[in-house]
This record gives C-alpha cells, sequence and structure tokens, in this order.
C-alpha cells in the first residue's frame, strides 16, 4: 500500500493534506462551538468565484481567490455587525454573488473548465510542491495564533461576557472569518469545494461528542483531523476514489461511532 | 470620588422599530444595592446593558465611577448575565468559567493559585463541591452560583446582576441576598440587580428602580413601591401579587 509515495505528487498530497487537516480542525472547534458551520459553506462558494477570477485573468487562481475569500469573509463578518440581517441571509446573498460572477467569469474563458473542476472536486494530481509549502506556511501560521486560543474560546463561550471584559471581540470574529477563508482557499485543490465546509466541521463536531473540556476538544479535534486525512489519502488510493470524499467519509464514520458512544453514556 | 457610582441621563434606545428606552435618568450612590424591576420588556437588560458599555444609546449620557462605561477596568466589574442566555453545550468546568473571570479568558490550564482563588469564591456561594462537574450538568441554580462566584472572584467594586435568582430554590436566594448584602458593605460595592422578586427587593435593596420603557420611578424601596405606581406599571395582576406579598410580609 505504500507504493501510493512511490511518485512525488502522491508524497506532496498526502503531506499537504495532513497539513491542511490540522489547521481545518484547529479553527473547526470555534466554528462548531459558534454555530458558524454555514460560514465556512459560504466561503467555499466565495472562494469559488475567486477561483474562476484567476482563471479569467489567466493568473494563477489561488492568488486571486485568497484577497476574493477574504474579502467576503470580512463583508459577511461586518454586514452582521453592522445590520440588522442574521448571518445566514448574509452569506446567503453573498455566496450566490460570488457563485454568480464565477460562473460569469468561466463562461468568458471557455476551454478552461477543467482549472474549475479541480477546485470543485479536489484533485491530488494537480498538487504541486508550492501547494505543500503553501499548507507548510498555513500550518505555521495557526500555531502562531496559539495565544488567541484562550480569547477565542471565550468569545465562543459567551460574546457579552467577553464584551464586558473588553476582549476586542468583533476584531477577533474577522480574525477567525479571516483565517477561515485561506484554510479554505488552500484546502480546495484536495478536497474540493463542494465538500470543505465537512472537513472545517465533522473533526470538531466528533471532538466536541467527546470531550467535557475545550482543551480536550480542540487536542482531539486536531488529532483526527491530521490523522483521518492520511487514512482516507491510503483508502482513496486503493479504491481509485477522489481522496477529498474518502476523507470526509472516513471522517463521517468517526462522527457516527463517536454519536453512537455519546448516546450509550 | 464623585459619590455616583453609576449615572444615566436622559438614555434613549430603539431596538429597530422597538423603543427599549425613552429619556431614562437617575444616579446611583456609590454602595448603594439598587433592585430594578418592571414587567417583561421594560428595557431592563437594555438599560443593564447600556452601563455595561456592551450597547450605546441613541441619545443621552451614561457614566460610571465618573468615566465612559467602556473605560471602565475590567476587574472593576463583575457581571452575572441571564443563565437561559448561555450556551449549555459549551464543554467546559465550573472551575474554568470561575477562572475565566479571573483571566479574561478561557483558561487552557489552571494554576494552583487561580485555582485556590477560584474554590474560595466558590466556597462563598457554596458551589465549591461542583469545581470539577461539566458545565452542562449543573442545574440552573448552581450555574447561576457558579456565575456569581465567578464575579466575587475579581473582587469587583460594580457588581451587575441580571435576574440571578432565576432556577435558584428559596433557600438558596435568600443565602445570595445575603452574601451580595454582606460583600457590597464589606467592600463598599455597589449592586445593580434585576430582579422579580419583590419581597426580596423591598428588604435587601437600598434603592428599586421601578421601569416601564422609561423610568417610573427610583428611590428607596417603600417610597417607589406605591400602590398606584405598581399599578400603573404593572397592571391590575401585577399589583395583586406584589401588594399581597407585601402585606403577608407585615
Amino acid at each position: 500500500m505504500l507504493d501510493v509515495f512511490a511518485l512525488e505528487t502522491m508524497r506532496f498530497a498526502a503531506v499537504a493534506t495532513a497539513l491542511v487537516g490540522f489547521v481545518a480542525s484547529y479553527f473547526g472547534v470555534f466554528i462548531v462551538q459558534r454555530r458558524m458551520a454555514f460560514l465556512g459553506s459560504g466561503l467555499a462558494h466565495a472562494a469559488f468565484g475567486g477561483v474562476a477570477l484567476g482563471i479569467f485573468l489567466d493568473a494563477q487562481p489561488l492568488i486571486t481567490a485568497v484577497p476574493f475569500t477574504v474579502a467576503a469573509a470580512i463583508a459577511i463578518v461586518w454586514l452582521r455587525e453592522r445590520s440588522a440581517l442574521a448571518e445566514d441571509t448574509v452569506i446567503g446573498v453573498l455566496f450566490a454573488v460570488a457563485m454568480a460572477l464565477g460562473i460569469i467569469f468561466i463562461q468568458l474563458r471557455p476551454g478552461y473548465v477543467g482549472d474549475a473542476n479541480v477546485y470543485l472536486f479536489g484533485s491530488v494530481l494537480w498538487i504541486t510542491r508550492t501547494d505543500v509549502y503553501l499548507a507548510g506556511a498555513l500550518a505555521a501560521g495557526t500555531v502562531c495564533t496559539a495565544p488567541l486560543w484562550g480569547a477565542w474560546a471565550y468569545a465562543s463561550f459567551d460574546r457579552n461576557l467577553a464584551k464586558t471584559d473588553r476582549l476586542r471581540v468583533a476584531w477577533h470574529d474577522y480574525a477567525l472569518a479571516c483565517a477561515m477563508a485561506v484554510v479554505i482557499v488552500v484546502s480546495m485543490k484536495i478536497i474540493g469545494m463542494l465538500l470543505i465546509a465537512a472537513f472545517l466541521v465533522i473533526p470538531a463536531a466528533t471532538a466536541r461528542l467527546l470531550s467535557h473540556s475545550f482543551r480536550v476538544m480542540t487536542l482531539l479535534s486536531i488529532a483526527i483531523g491530521s490523522v483521518t486525512p492520511v487514512f482516507g489519502f491510503f483508502l482513496a488510493h486503493a479504491a481509485d476514489v477522489p481522496p477529498g470524499a474518502m476523507i470526509i467519509l472516513v471522517q463521517a464514520i468517526l462522527f457516527f461511532a463517536a454519536l453512537a458512544v455519546r448516546k450509550r453514556s | 470620588m464623585s459619590g455616583i457610582a453609576v449615572s444615566v441621563e436622559r438614555v434613549s434606545v430603539r431596538l429597530g422599530d422597538y423603543e427599549a428606552l425613552r429619556g431614562v435618568s437617575f444616579a446611583v450612590p456609590e454602595g448603594a444595592f439598587v433592585a430594578i424591576i418592571g414587567p417583561n420588556g421594560a428595557g431592563k437588560t437594555t438599560l443593564l446593558n447600556v452601563i455595561l458599555g456592551l450597547q450605546t444609546p441613541d441619545n443621552g449620557t451614561v457614566t460610571v465611577f465618573g468615566g465612559h462605561p467602556s473605560d471602565l477596568a475590567p476587574t472593576a466589574l463583575g457581571y452575572v448575565p441571564q443563565v437561559k442566555t448561555l450556551d449549555r453545550t459549551f464543554p467546559g468546568h465550573a472551575i474554568e468559567l470561575v477562572v475565566s473571570g479571573i483571566r479574561r479568558g478561557w483558561p487552557w490550564r489552571i494554576s494552583a493559585a487561580e485555582r485556590a482563588i477560584a474554590l474560595k469564591s466558590m466556597e462563598r456561594t457554596g458551589v465549591a463541591r461542583l469545581a470539577d462537574r461539566p458545565i452542562s450538568k449543573l442545574s440552573g441554580g448552581e450555574l447561576q452560583r457558579v456565575y456569581l462566584a465567578r464575579s466575587l472572584a475579581r473582587e469587583p467594586k460594580l457588581l451587575v446582576l441580571d435576574e440571578p435568582g432565576a432556577g435558584m430554590d428559596v433557600s438558596a436566594e435568600a443565602d445570595m441576598y445575603h452574601l451580595l448584602d454582606a460583600y457590597r458593605r464589606a467592600n463598599g460595592a455597589t449592586v445593580l440587580m434585576i430582579t422579580h422578586d419583590w419581597e426580596g427587593a423591598r428588604v435587601h435593596a437600598s434603592h428599586v428602580l421601578l421601569m416601564e420603557r422609561g423610568l417610573a420611578a427610583f428611590g428607596a424601596p417603600e417610597e417607589v413601591a406605591r400602590e398606584d405606581r405598581l399599578l400603573k406599571v404593572f397592571g391590575y395582576a401585577g399589583h395583586q401579587a406584589a401588594t399581597h406579598r407585601s402585606n403577608a410580609d407585615a
């Protein structure tokens, strides 16, 4: 089974997948606890608009997708703070706009749908050394946010309590949404836009079912998020199916097992 | 020292199309125990949010110890929110909640010194035995007392409580009043508390703030709890309930 690593592309893909799994599962604990799963889905759609812009401009899609998705994340948080609209409404509007732009961009550049499919469904064959470095940089950046864990956890528990303690809750919201945006864009090539929201949520949701402390939830989520992509990767290779889908299925099996354990206890 | 802990002048707040507060003015002396009472929708929680700096008034000014509410040092403020607003699915233990009040962040690890301070405060509110119990497994009354321990652990000079007696049994509620009163007297602290407990307010509070979107009355309990005012603010049923309690007590 280890022959999967004979190819350099496969080695790149396995390392990049484990790294983005670590990052996604770390941010996932805050997303799950704040009930922001729909934001992940919305940002994935927004990222597709950014990728399509890159294809339209004949540029590297990641170069356009990162600022495009970060801008969408900032817009969602800003509108949620400043308007009387609910977050799901704001996300629903913005991701539809981003998708519409994406469809138009791709339509204006016929012959480039292959690139778009990679980002929609994920493909390990397109992962390059640059992607591994990018995932590594993302993981390093995530480790650097560790001092913010206490503030993010506190605001996830009770926003108003955190505000009365003069925590800059809105600033943390922007930081968290921007981090999500970057994670989503970098993970898209591997997992695919259609499944990326689940990749952010399932490890943390599984950890939540098995934890009575936020610290344990965080550690468990990271463990699940970092290890399951490697298993999923092997199984996908053996079954000759897309790795993104297999990774999500492996994570989902763990989730349902945790659900059963929780119900018994 | 100004002698005034909280000053509210002509404060109005609109929440969408709803006018939650209309031209509210009053001044709370330092060391006062103020019970804020009024029917549902009277603007009690909105008023607390303005005082806490969580809500910006559309008109009027609020000062806390002479400064803007957001300038108050966090350690000078103890806030006990309504338990019903708490996310009970949050994976945490009672002692972590108390330590979050000391540290102003959720603890990754709790030091021996933090644990000692937290347990001492939990002892005061009678919940030290629940220190390592998950938040999701606490009753409403137990959680209120954990929140109270969290606020007292930082020894604030202003305590703001939003219906702290909700979910508590009669004995626990009486203990809470005595604890708040003792803390206030020992530390010269000011207490602002939303409550639906007329009897507790009448016995323990130095001032009662009666609300009905605007300010209906502010002053000593016996002065505010006049029949005409209660009838006006609460209507017939509320007035009957309040006066029945007072008569039964007399």
